[in-house]
Parts: C-alpha cells; structure tokens; sequence
C-alpha cells in the first residue's frame, strides 16, 4: 500500500520565453527512491528546484500530504535538498553546518547536540565536528551536506546531482551509502542525474525527462528492458537499432523481416500493420557473435574491440554497412577469446530477447542528444 | 636556492626590484619617519638630536587628543555612511546581468579621472550659500533662506564620502560576486528566513569585504587634509590637516611624524583584523 507522497500537476516553467517544463504531472510515493533523468536542458533540476521552492511554476500545482504547498517560502517546507556543490558554510564548522537547521528550529541546545552527534555518526564523521568545510575532501564535504539535509528529518530529501563532483570510485561507494541511508530512514529519496548507471543502479522508479516532458516513468528494470520510445531506448544504455519490416501478422504473433533474416516475435503493444517498417531493438549484451561457417546469423566482419575486463566489447560491421555492438562477458571454457580487426563472424541473437519500437518521424538523435546520451553513459 | 635563481634570470630580477621597492621606497621612508619622530625639533635644521619620546607625549596634549577625536569621529562617520551606502549598492550591483555590471562599475570609476582636489571644489559650490544645492532648496520651496551647509562637519563628511565611496564599493562588490548563491539558497531550506540568513550568512560571508572597506575608507579619511580645507573651516580639522600643519607651517617634523606614525599603526591594526577575519573563512593558509 503505497502513499503519495507529493503530487505535482500541470507544472508548466519558461525562461525568458523559452518552455523548460510543460504541462507536467508527476506523483511521488511515501519512502520511495525516485530519480529524475535526462540530459542537461532536460528540466530535471527546475522541477527538483520548485520541490524545494527556489523556483516558483508559472502554472500549476504542488501539494505536500495534501496540502497545497506550490507558493509556500522554501524555509517553511519540510523538505530539504542536498547541493550538486555541496553549498556548505564556510565561514562555519562542520557542527554548526549540521546544527543550522536545527537552531533555526530553536530547539533546546542538549537536543540540538544529541541530533547533530547522531547524525554526523551515521555518515561517519564523528570526528570532524570542529573542522571547517574546507579541510575536507570533497567526499567529507558531500557527507557533511547529507547530515546537514536529514538532520531535520524532512518528509523528503531533495539531492540535485550530489555526486557528479566526485571521482568514480567514490561516486560508487556514496550510491551504496546513499541507498543504505534512504532504506535506514524510511525517508523519500528525488535524486536528480544525467548518468543512467547511477539511476539504474539506486532507484525505485526512474523519471525519463526530456525537453520538458516526462519520456519514460517506470522501474529501473522496465525503463532498460522496455523503452516506450527511442529517445528513452538511447539515453538508457547502448542499443543497437536494427530496421525491421513486418512480414506477417498472425493472432499474438508477428513475422518480423531484419537484415533478410525472419524473426518470429511476440506482438508489441503498438498497432502494427503488414510492411510496417519498425525498430527491432537488442542490447549489445543480448547479441551473440557466432563462427562464419554458422548456419544462423547474418555475415560481417570484426571492426572494433575493446577489453573491458570482465567483458569483450566488440563493433561488427554488416555487408550492408551497419553496425552491431556487441557485449561479451568472458566464460570459463575459454578465457581467452578475443577477435582480431577484420575476423568475418556472424551476428545473432536469442529469439524473444529484442524490443519492438515504432518509428517516430523525427528520428535521427540531434548531435545534442547523441553527446548528452555519451555523457551519461562515461 | 642560489642555484634556481641562477637558472631564471627574469625570476631574479622580479625579485630584485620588488625588493628594491619595497626597501627603498617603502621601508626607508617609514624607518625616516620613525626616526624623526624620536628626535628634537630644530628650527634651522627641522630635526636634531638628542633622541626623545617629547612628541608622543604631545599627542596627549588635550587641544591635539580633541583634534584626533574629533577627526575619528568624522572618519568614522564618512566610513559609516560609505558602508550604508555602499553595501546595498554592492549588493545590487552583483546581482544585476553581467554587461550592465560592467558598465556600473565603469561609471563608478569614472570620477577617479578628475583631480580629486578639483571635485571636492564643485562640491563646494554646489554647498555653498548661493550654490546649487541652495537655490535648488529655495526655487522647490522646501526652505526659505539660504541654509549654512559650506564649513560644517557635514560638509566634510559629504566630502569624504563623495571622495571614498567607491573605495568602500569595490570590495564589498567583490566579496558579494563571490558569495554563492546555492549557500543563500541552503540557508533557507534549512528553515531561515530573510533576516536569519542575512544575520548568519551573508553578513559573515561579506565580512572581509567590510573590513577591507573600512579600512580603505577609515584612514584615508583621517588623511585628507585638503577636504577640510575647502570645506570644513577651521574647527573641523582632521589629523592629515595637524600633519601637514606641523610639517608645513608649524615646522615641528618630530611632532609631525608621531602623528603620521599612530595613523601607521592604527592601520596596522585594522589590517591585522581584516587577516584574522579572512583566516576564518579559509581563505588564507590554515
């Protein structure tokens, strides 16, 4: 039984006449971790921003457990938002940061303390209450603005890319951190990202943002396996796209024509007519690379590979021009498989396993897209 | 050491003059001043020995102690004023769209390019009895006969924040370009509102900015003798005015330079506050 928590609707936002958010209805459940994604300019951080109340919308409205809260002053909001920069204090302590909140409060002093010890201990900074933020990593810094956001204990914690400053490895050990937390206090998680690992990895639900509008809402699961469109299929991982034409439509079943080879597929929840052209969509990882001599497949030759350690990520050219990605985790018959440039192999993949999706008219990804999509995915 | 120098011939020769510089011009003229305010006045020769403290204890003296406090007191209040002037218009400055910034800034630098000695002389005759100020005042209706506001304290004071405004401005207006905005905007999702943010954040956060304000404002106020002179008659004296006298008509140099050295050292101490507040923000070594 899930509660909803905030309820946005009909939240529309321009800038200096350009659109940023239109129309826009979301409803976020109580104690779930919801992310917004999508590439810069996509209107992920203004909706976060009008959650916290630093943006007002231009229309519509935002209601808290009910209550109307679209023009209510962020310091009166029982949310709180954990900064991309952090925005610490300088000028104060690492206790003082932490304990603003709460003096703010006015709660009595021995209550302001004990909460500000628990909270510092809980990210694991007991011993840097009196340091200042600047003589501390930037990992520290990141901590110290969580402690400093749930040491209110706010109905919801807004964080707005809080891990795009730090270095890889860190940004994988905060995520952990970050989910432990979220599941210790039971409080609702909107986490903004353009990185789709990250979303996929932490979430409950992702919110596929693009251009203002709401692309894909769904389990980190469904939103990968399942994309409803082909902005949602490329920004969410690498796909390859492969043209398909309907060739026969039979009760729940299509005969679907691709590279001259005949797939029979499931029918897909569009409409579809006979010689419809359509995009058969497959994970690199759902690809097999097979011998040249194999009966199955279709020919083309090795052009790219790539050692990524636990898999062999290879590009395969086609007769026809088009490539195919490949990903393939190493097994333990034969560790040692590897392609060299040039090798002819075939291209496969196990029936059932590709993905359905229209064609849409405005097809080819803008550069803008194609780079923010690369963006996300390094 | 020697070695590296020898190796970057322009590196030494920076270090050379910036330390000729310093030395010459910055360090022996101040060591002077020091040493005439030690020894005795001398007609002929302005200064001679024997080596005393006499004009330090002449700075007790109560004519010159009300002279300095009277020249505080007006230093102190052009400082004021500069500061409720010059912090909201920082402020403002800073949050407006960068092209227009630039402009503002222009045109508060554009005065510096008149002689400071030939402004302060319009602002006398806008001050003066029949000046602008006056005839503007009767002409609207708002007073019936000319007001006295040529050689009174405020009169120099105007003056001194004609002069120092913007050297209390450009501080603050670079502190307030630094003061980010997501810390303003964390202070109020923490629940403080206007004024508890103003109170805890920006005023800690623009501190430096005052201070290094106050202190271009403060002391060149007690300093500019020729304000005075123009504006302010002969009760309303600063302490450059009770140095220049002593030099200049006076010829009591000893006397002179104790008073120029307290000016020095009233300096010093602003300025180690303005460190001390800096430190506390990290900006400086931890």
């Amino acid at each position: 039984m899930t509660r909803t928590l905030l309820s946005l609707s009909g939240i529309s936002k321009q800038f200096s006449g350009k659109t940023v958010l239109d129309e826009l209805s979301l409803t976020i459940d109580d104690g779930e971790f919801i992310t917004l994604l999508g590439p810069s300019g996509c209107g992920k951080t203004t909706l976060l921003r009008m959650m916290a109340g630093f943006e007002l919308p231009d229309q519509g409205t935002i209601t808290l457990s009910g209550v109307d809260i679209t023009q209510t002053p962020p310091e009166n909001r029982p949310l709180n938002t954990v900064f991309q920069n952090y925005a610490l204090f300088p000028h104060m302590s690492v206790f003082d940061n932490v304990a603003y909140g709460l003096k703010m409060e006015k709660r009595p002093k021995a209550e302001i303390l004990e909460r500000v010890e628990d909270a510092l201990a809980m990210v694991q900074l007991e011993d840097f209450a009196r340091r200042k933020p600047h003589q501390l990593s930037g990992g520290q810094q990141q901590r110290v603005a969580i402690a400093r956001a749930v040491v209110k204990r706010p109905k919801m914690l807004l964080l707005d890319e809080p891990l795009s400053a730090l270095d890889y490895k860190l940004r994988r050990t905060m995520q952990v951190e970050l989910k432990r937390l979220q599941r210790e206090l039971g409080i609702t998680f909107v986490f903004v990202t353009h990185d789709q690992e990250e979303a996929l990895s932490m979430s409950d639900r992702i919110v596929v943002l693009k251009d203002g509008y709401i692309q894909q809402l769904g389990t980190p699961r469904e939103v990968y396996e399942r994309p409803e469109n082909v902005f949602t299929a490329r920004f969410v991982g690498q796909t390859n796209f492969f043209p398909g034409r309907v060739t026969k439509i039979e009760g729940e079943r299509i005969s679907v024509d691709v590279f001259g080879l005949n797939r029979e597929l499931g029918k897909p929840s569009f409409r579809v007519a006979m010689n419809q052209s359509l995009h058969v969509l497959l994970r690199p990882e759902d690809i097999r690379v097979l011998a040249p001599d194999d009966a199955e497949g279709v020919a083309g030759k090795i052009v790219e590979r790539n050692y990524k350690g636990s898999t062999l990520d290879s590009v395969i050219e086609l007769e026809d021009g088009s490539h195919v990605m490949a990903s393939e985790f190493f097994d333990e018959d034969d560790p040692t498989f590897d392609y060299s440039i040039g090798e002819r192999v075939r291209v496969s993949w196990v029936d059932g396993w590709e993905w359905l999706l229209a064609e849409e008219g405005d097809e080819p990804l803008t550069d803008e897209e194609e780079l923010a999509a690369d963006d996300a995915e390094h | 050491m020697m070695q590296s120098i020898r190796q970057q011939p322009f590196r030494a020769a920076v270090l050379v003059l910036v330390w000729g510089w310093l030395v010459f011009l910055v360090l022996t003229p101040n060591m002077l001043v020091v040493g005439a305010s030690v020894m005795t006045r001398d007609p002929a020769n302005f200064i001679s020995l024997p080596l005393n403290l006499d004009a330090y204890r002449q700075l007790f003296n109560p004519l010159y102690l009300e002279v300095f406090l009277h020249s505080l007191y007006m230093a102190a209040m052009t400082t004021l004023v500069c500061l409720l002037i010059g912090y909201p218009f920082a402020w403002a400055l800073s949050r407006v769209e960068k092209r227009r910034q630039i402009l503002l800034i222009f045109l508060l630098i554009v005065p510096f390019w008149t002689n400071s000695l030939v402004r302060t002389y319009a602002l006398k005759l806008i001050l003066a009895t029949n000046g602008l100020l006056n005839s503007a005042l009767m002409s609207l209706g708002v007073i019936d006969e000319s007001a006295q506001l040529l050689y009174t304290e405020g009169a120099v004071i105007v003056g001194l924040v004609y002069l120092l405004l913007p050297f209390m401005i450009l501080p603050l207006y670079s502190v307030f370009e630094d003061l980010r905005q997501d810390v303003l905007l964390a202070s109020h999702d923490l629940g403080a509102g206007r004024f508890a943010t103003f109170k805890n954040v920006i005023v800690p956060l623009t501190l430096p900015g005052v201070l290094a304000g106050v202190m271009l404002v403060l002391l060149p106020a007690m300093g500019l003798f020729f304000v005075p002179d123009i504006l302010g008659g002969s009760r309303n004296l600063l302490v450059g005015n009770v140095i220049k006298n002593q030099f200049l008509d006076a010829r009591n140099w000893p006397f002179g330079a104790a008073a120029s050295i307290v000016l020095t050292l009233t300096m010093a101490l602003l300025m180690f506050a303005h460190r001390l507040s800096k430190r506390r923000l990290g900006e400086e070594g931890a």
